[in-house]
């Protein structure tokens, strides 16, 4: 059967591992090689590693570093942060990524979407939808690390991301990350309930429960900085939290 | 022993180098045919689409050489779309002849009830259909990483040394004489996955 993945996020931005509230309010919390090895010994499921201020610099993700992190990392590695070209796509799966994430340039080249999917396959094209819900109380998704509003609705926009050839979801409710405060359920169901590619829940996540609820809304994994990083719960602790409410998990000895 | 990866212009070549030095082999990143020749043992790797692959592997020069390594025995390993590439016939993106080493067509998954979504992405369970070296002390139903929406529909049976439960089933892990597979990724699979790899490295020609 199929793992539910326990996800570890790392921010990064200028050099070092950062953490926000609501997408604001960064504060450097140490270098990212340290936090690599340790998770690689934990034998994680998954790492994320998100270049959070490349886009906003106008550049692309330091390739030197990834490459570097990569090498560190015996389990699977997605990177994001200044996907904005397929050739970007190349150089990150070549500098040790095993999938990209691909979130502000699909909102004005949603072709890149379907260039890096035919080019490298769907299964290693994830793309990113960072979505808050305005004053309307209506949902829409954002680029550029949340700094831009886009008019588009992140629902329809995952059911195209799809269609473009995604092959996951990954899915951020901006004003919860950061809180602790628990997933957007809501948003999670309705956009995992839309397509039928993975979809992975982050933004929020404060607890194992939280982590529980996000699974039976729909996501195939959960991911979590600010748990991970700043409490004493470990991915570790939480797949046997999951494992005793009847989620399969991978138990690691 | 060296061993040589084969550098198409495909995936995650960097990975799998580091994942085979900690099993103690030198592996060099080879982007010319000519590096068979020194080859212990070659690695396949490949992340992307079948007929892109077949493509470049055809104007890099790839082909006859990695049919050849068949003939006089060289363990191979393909990793992910690089044991898809084994087959006669791939049906990514309109239909690609493979290299024909391992009998059989890559097929996209077809899920079987709406919770199993496609892409596959994730850890999911090995079971040995049969020992073999390339799967030795590694315990039944271990889990390993995988992520990919096409899988290997063997035409002989016998070439069928693992399968994992998705999407009705399909096999994990193919051998045909010293071509071996594994539609997961040993190199990201943690401790389970460097443990194939050492047992890949321990082959000789006849195994």
């Amino acid at each position: 059967m199929l793992k539910v993945r326990v996800i570890p996020t790392l921010l990064w931005k200028d050099g070092s591992l950062v953490k926000g509230i609501g997408f604001d309010s960064w504060r450097r919390i140490g270098a990212a090689m340290p936090a690599i090895k340790v998770y690689n010994t934990r034998d994680v499921d998954e790492l994320v590693l998100m270049d959070i201020s490349a886009t906003s610099e106008g550049r692309g993700p330091d390739l030197a570093e990834i490459d570097a992190l990569a090498r560190e990392c015996f389990v699977p590695l997605t990177v994001g942060g200044g996907v904005a070209t397929v050739e970007t796509v190349r150089d990150l799966l070549r500098a040790g990524a095993d999938k990209v994430v691909v979130n502000s340039a699909a909102y004005s080249k949603a072709d890149l979407i379907t260039e890096a999917a035919l080019r490298f396959g769907s299964q290693c094209v994830v793309a990113a939808i960072d979505a808050l819900r305005d004053e309307h109380g209506r949902y829409i998704c954002c680029a550029r690390s949340g700094t831009q509003r886009t008019d588009v609705e992140p629902i329809a926009w995952a059911k195209r991301l799809e269609a473009l050839g995604a092959g996951e979801i990954l899915l951020t409710r901006i004003e919860s990350d950061g809180t602790l405060q628990g997933y957007d359920l809501d948003l999670l169901a309705q956009v995992a309930s839309a397509v039928s590619i993975p979809v992975i829940a982050a933004g929020g996540a404060g607890s194992y429960a939280d982590m529980l609820q996000a699974l039976r809304a729909g996501a195939s994994a959960v991911a979590a900085g600010s748990m991970f990083h700043f409490t004493e719960q470990t991915p570790r602790e939480a797949k046997l939290f999951l494992a005793e409410h009847g989620i399969a998990v991978r138990t690691v000895s | 022993m060296t061993v040589v990866i084969v550098d198409y212009g495909m995936g995650n070549l960097s990975s799998v180098q580091r994942a085979l030095e900690e099993c103690g082999a030198a592996a060099e990143i080879a982007s010319n045919p000519s590096a068979m020749a020194r080859a212990s043992h070659v690695v396949l790797p490949g992340v992307g689409a079948f007929g892109d692959a077949m493509t470049r592997l055809a104007s890099g020069g790839w082909i006859g050489p990695l049919r050849q390594l068949a003939v006089e025995r060289v363990p191979l390993l393909g990793i992910c779309l690089g044991m898809q590439l084994l087959s006669d016939y791939g049906e990514e993106g309109g239909g690609h002849e493979g290299l024909g080493l391992v009998p059989g067509r890559v097929v996209r998954l077809q899920p079987a009830d709406a919770r199993e979504r496609v892409p596959h992405v994730g850890w999911n369970e090995v079971c040995a259909r049969r020992a073999d070296p390339l799967l030795d002390s590694i315990p039944p139903r271990t889990d390993f990483y995988f992520v990919h929406s096409y899988h290997f529909s063997l035409a002989d049976d016998r070439s069928a040394l693992a399968d994992t439960p998705y999407c009705g089933g399909f096999t994990s892990v193919v051998r045909a004489g010293s071509v071996t597979g594994t539609q997961f990724h040993p190199e990201k699979s943690s401790r389970a996955g460097l443990r194939l790899l050492r047992n890949f490295l321990a082959s000789r020609g006849n195994a």
